[in-house]
């Protein structure tokens, strides 16, 4: 039985904060396969195309037939734990603050024997256990061995909540509560057990409705933040930096021009500063305070949410300025996930399709609903996942994207869609 | 008192113009004449007008540090500034509006710049709009106001003092609800007298805009920029302290940028106010 | 086709660099020093030996020709074999078949490494693709995590227990007493063993090699060229080696010997019984036990009741690993796979003083090393035997 997480104390002010030491991350070009996999939430091993062998550890020629036709594939994860041990000693420092740590060797009924980390409630061997891929502190993917049946609580495991970035207890900045989405998202993480929900919101003046009715929430404190100024950033920062465990950047700019249909960049320059510098200038001024807390307690600073678009991946011309922003946002927050690395601080992006927002009326369904989004995010921050691509068109141009990129840019501009 | 004032002005007729001029600049020294700062400080806090979110938007002012005496600059401190031609205290050209586009000399770098030095008429309707931020300035305010302190000259701002500038919170000087923008104004009547009866250089506000708030809804919408712009008179708004002047008698001064073509730009509104 | 034995060759001049915990030295100082004992103790000019087979994991970024170079040697026969615990039976078993065919007179075997305060865990991290993907990321810092799951699924399967791994390594410290070159000077007892503070469930303290730096070292020639010299010597009488065996086991439960073992004895000409004393690469107590089954003196699962029914002291009634092993004597990097080999020359020359087991004629020296991943790939297994 996992015990589940309780709030923890006050931090004692005199004491220095614990600083982060990563988990090994040096993986070979082909292990990264499943670290790919893993960003994603799946549990992927190569299996041969020639003779069906599964492979692990990752390799370059097939252990059995050696061709070298080695396709990644969903492995179901289930297998037998053979053997476990109960680490007391480290030279690795992320482990030796961790001690004692329990690791198995588990078979996959797919055939390999895997070395995993164990998940608490996994008894002793023999016993049957399901394998999964997780993406660890350094951002690589390791495997771990969950048990069949887990305990409500399961997720307060801690080795396993350390992976993740769960909301509970957590301190959490939303940039922009001024839209259904933002509002959406605040309600999704009180729900979530967030303690603090700091909800920024710019020109106050401009009452597009609902910021009253979350900001009765007594997790929720308003919070002016108006990310095309950076010292207005920086003040921000400076007041709550230190305390924020999660940001989300869900502020956007979207309005639905191409090149030919506005005269003008000035629409495309508001796009741009928000959707992008914005996101440089919040960077800019919440990345050090996060990176600094990243080992801090229970509820250490956690995890860095990018609300993006999956026409970052692909223009979409209709809305092609936006797009175009968006992919900008997408290309830096890839800079950001490498700066928040060394500190282990996951970025998140998220690609949703058209939310059903007044700038996507035109847009037809599928659209997702503000509640979606929200519940999408805070499953990618408990389920410790880095690429989220909610809704049902997103996932359809992802899968189009990766079959061949051109061939959606192709369809996108003849088609719009 | 029309009288006393023909009385003082002939008794400078006999002096030459430099000489009224060093005349003034003594004043100033001494203090015989003061320098009134009628410009609200350009921050990124303070709100810029809102049109509806299909427009273009005027760009809020917005500062970034070059260098502050540190590793991008060592010896000094500089920024770089970004804003609209209408954020902040501004100043309203003629080809700002559709009905002066095609005026002669309509635009900042072609107004005649002696029209930037220029007595100022201030109309107190400060009392009325404490109770009623839609108030429109109306033709007997303005007739109200001439029976006390004298016709309106030809070529003279007429400041509506409102003490809307003491609104030091964003939202409170936007004064947005769900049917738009409430702030003060003049009147489609009291507009057209002052341009066609009076002959006035412009009207000042302490506002956001020139027009009242609700201006779109009176006929025709935003009368005050229409009707003045269609006849080659300006605007200014955003001022502040128009309590500290007097109701006649204050000169502004108030030169905006030279932008090629441009419609308008922030700027420093002075008023000269000479002692009694 | 017939395998070829080793009747002309001759094994001779065992050396020891002393070991240390920590060196601030490389290990071309402790290469060098074994060299130099090699030189020193046949008699042999340095020019004279033409055959170089080198076993070291901190070379880097030396390389067994850098080598030749650096200590001033010309050979016409080179090989490099960083096997860790199986080097010594894989250099043994090159440089015999150089000399048998003439492309080399006078090999030496070194294997030396240092040990810096923060070398253990660099080599760890660079030991394979393998271990860099799929076991360092598990935090086990080392094979210490692998082999407590081998042990702890080995006592699940043939109910061993930590007494019957204790009664190993309490043994080899008594045997560890006698050699002037153990890092270890104090008695084991049962009960400190069973105390000791836990490594890796099952794993406790005196399971656990200690890695020091150090270096072993022998020479290989012509029986004609030992005998001409006057060199005390032994000869090889069968050997063997075998790498990823058994890859088809989930988990590791036996060695690779189990496979060749009958190609040993048929090559020795003779059978388990007849063997006077083993040396094992014993990284951890469970491997030596499995030694014990997979090459023959017992059946699979019959280690425990193996090790109970006899004295492993250099005096009892099956000595094993009678330095002390590298659970008492020290693990100095790839030596570890050399010392089983220098202890057996001593014992079958007379050279091992106290610890010598009387009236030994024949020796078993088992390779056994380099997990990559979740095993140890290599096996090997050379008897050797007195020169008369």
């Amino acid at each position: 039985m996992t015990m589940p997480l309780m709030k923890p104390k006050r931090k004692n002010p005199v004491l220095r904060t614990q600083q982060m030491n990563l988990p090994p991350w040096a993986r070979g070009r082909v292990a990264l396969g499943i670290t790919a996999a893993a960003a994603h939430g799946r549990f992927e091993l190569q299996e041969c195309q020639e003779c069906s062998a599964v492979q692990y550890p990752p390799r370059s020629a097939c252990w059995r037939c050696l061709s070298c036709k080695l396709r990644w594939r969903e492995q179901s994860g289930e297998g037998e734990l053979l053997s476990a041990t109960t680490l007391h000693h480290s030279n690795d420092l992320f482990f030796r603050e961790r001690l004692p740590w329990r690791l198995g060797l588990v078979k996959l009924d797919a055939g390999p024997t895997l070395m995993v980390h164990l998940h608490g409630e996994v008894g002793e061997a023999p016993q049957r256990v399901k394998v999964g891929a997780r993406l660890d502190r350094a951002g690589q993917a390791v495997l771990i061995g969950f048990p069949n049946e887990g305990s409500a609580h399961m997720a307060d495991d801690k080795m396993l909540r350390e992976m993740t970035s769960d909301p509970k207890f957590r301190k959490v900045l939303v940039t922009d509560g001024k839209t259904p989405a933002g509002q959406a998202i605040v309600r999704a993480l009180v729900k979530a057990g967030a303690d603090i929900v700091w909800v920024g919101h710019a020109e106050p003046w401009k009452k597009l409705g609902g910021l009253e009715d979350i900001s009765a929430l007594p997790q929720v404190t308003l919070v002016p933040l108006d990310l095309t100024d950076g010292r207005a950033v920086s003040r921000v920062a400076g007041s709550i930096g230190g305390k924020v465990d999660i940001v989300i950047n869900n502020a956007e700019v979207h309005r639905s021009f191409g090149i030919g249909n506005r005269r003008g960049t000035d629409v495309a320059k508001a796009e741009m500063d928000i959707n992008y510098f914005g996101l440089l200038r919040l960077a800019q001024e919440f990345g050090p305070a996060l990176k600094g807390r990243s080992a801090d307690g229970a509820t250490h600073a956690t995890a860095w949410v990018n609300l993006l678009s999956i026409y970052a991946l692909s223009n979409f011309p209709p809305h092609g300025t936006f797009s175009a922003s968006k992919a900008a946002a997408y290309s830096l927050a890839q800079c950001l996930r490498a700066e928040m690395r060394p500190a282990g601080i996951r970025v998140i992006n998220v690609f949703p399709g058209p939310i059903d927002d007044e700038w996507n009326q035109h847009m037809p369904p599928p659209k997702l609903t503000p509640e979606s989004l929200a519940s999408a995010i805070v499953k990618a921050l408990r389920d410790g996942v880095e690429d989220v691509y909610p809704g049902d068109v997103a996932q359809e141009w992802l899968e189009r994207w990766r079959d061949n990129p051109k061939v959606l840019e192709r369809e996108l501009a003849v088609n719009g869609g | 008192m029309a009288a006393e004032r023909e009385n003082t002005m002939s008794n400078t007729d006999n002096l030459s113009g430099a000489q009224l001029l060093l005349g003034v600049a003594g004043a100033l020294a001494s203090g015989r004449i003061r320098v009134i700062d009628l410009t609200q400080t350009l921050t990124p806090e303070f709100p810029q007008i809102a049109l509806p979110p299909e427009m273009g938007q005027c760009w809020p002012f917005r500062i970034e540090e070059v260098s502050k005496y540190d590793e991008r600059g060592p010896g000094w401190y500089w920024n770089n500034f970004s804003c609209g031609e209408h954020t902040g205290t501004h100043f309203d050209a003629p080809i700002h509006w559709i009905s002066g586009r095609d005026l002669p000399n309509n635009a900042v770098d072609t107004i005649p710049v002696q029209h930037f030095v220029a007595p100022a008429c201030v109309i107190d309707c400060s009392p009325q709009v404490k109770d009623d931020p839609d108030y429109l300035l109306t033709l007997q305010d303005i007739e109200a106001w001439e029976a006390k302190h004298g016709r309106i000259p030809k070529g003279a701002w007429v400041l509506m003092r409102t003490d809307w500038s003491k609104r030091e919170d964003p939202e409170a000087y936007q004064n947005f609800d769900e049917t738009g923008q409430h702030t003060p104004g003049p009147s489609t009547e009291a507009v057209r007298f002052l341009v066609e009866q009076r002959d006035v250089l412009g009207f000042g506000s302490e506002a956001i805009g020139t027009d009242a708030g609700q201006g779109y809804h009176l006929r025709p919408p935003y009368p005050c920029h229409y009707y003045m712009h269609g006849a080659g008179r300006y605007g200014l708004q955003c001022l502040c302290n128009l309590d500290l002047l007097p109701p006649a008698g204050a000169v502004l001064v108030c030169p905006p940028l030279k932008i090629e073509k441009g419609s308008g730009s922030p700027l420093r509104v002075l008023a000269l106010v000479g002692d009694l | 086709m017939a395998r070829r034995g080793y009747e002309d060759v001759a094994v001779a001049v065992p050396v020891t660099v002393p070991y240390v915990r920590y060196s601030t030295e490389g290990a071309h100082w402790f290469l060098g020093r074994a060299l130099h004992a090699l030189v020193e103790h046949s008699g042999i000019d340095k020019d004279a030996i033409d055959g170089l087979c080198l076993s070291s994991f901190s070379l880097a970024p030396d390389t067994a020709v850098g080598v030749t170079q650096h200590m001033g040697l010309s050979p016409r026969w080179l090989d490099h074999v960083p096997t860790g615990g199986a080097s010594g039976v894989m250099c043994l078993r090159r440089a015999a078949r150089a000399v048998q065919c003439g492309d080399a007179e006078v090999v030496a075997c070194v294997a030396a490494d240092t040990n810096h305060v923060d070398s253990f865990r660099q080599t760890l991290g660079a030991f394979s693709h393998f271990a860099r993907d799929a076991t360092y990321p598990y935090g086990s810092g080392g094979p210490n995590s692998i082999f407590a799951m081998i042990t702890a699924h080995y006592m699940r399967t043939f109910g061993a227990r930590r007494e019957d791994f204790g009664r190993i390594a309490v043994a080899q410290r008594a045997n560890a007493l006698r050699n002037p070159n153990a890092m270890f000077k104090k008695p084991l007892t049962l009960d400190e063993y069973m105390a000791a503070r836990p490594i890796s469930e099952p794993l406790h303290l005196f399971d656990c090699v200690m890695p020091c730096a150090g270096a072993e070292a022998f020479l290989v020639m012509s029986r004609r060229r030992a005998q001409d010299l006057g060199l005390a010597h032994v000869l090889i009488r069968g050997t063997i080696e075998r790498h990823n065996a058994f890859a088809e086991d989930p988990i590791m439960v036996r060695g690779g010997w189990r496979k060749d073992r009958d190609a040993l004895y048929a090559q020795a000409g003779v059978q388990p019984q007849a063997i006077d004393f083993i040396q094992t690469y014993d990284d951890y107590p469970v491997i030596v036990m499995m030694h014990f089954e997979d090459l023959g003196f017992c059946e699979k699962g019959e280690g425990p009741a193996f090790v109970q029914a006899n004295t492993l002291t250099h005096d009892g009634s099956f000595p094993n690993n009678t330095s002390g092993g590298q659970l008492s004597a020290g693990q100095a990097g790839a030596a570890g796979g050399f010392m089983g080999m220098t202890e057996s020359i001593r014992q079958l020359t007379g050279q091992a003083g106290e610890r010598s087991v009387p009236g030994a004629a024949l020796g078993l020296v088992a390779g056994f090393g380099m997990v990559t991943y979740d095993r140890c790939l290599c096996t090997g297994a050379v008897i050797l035997g007195k020169s008369e």
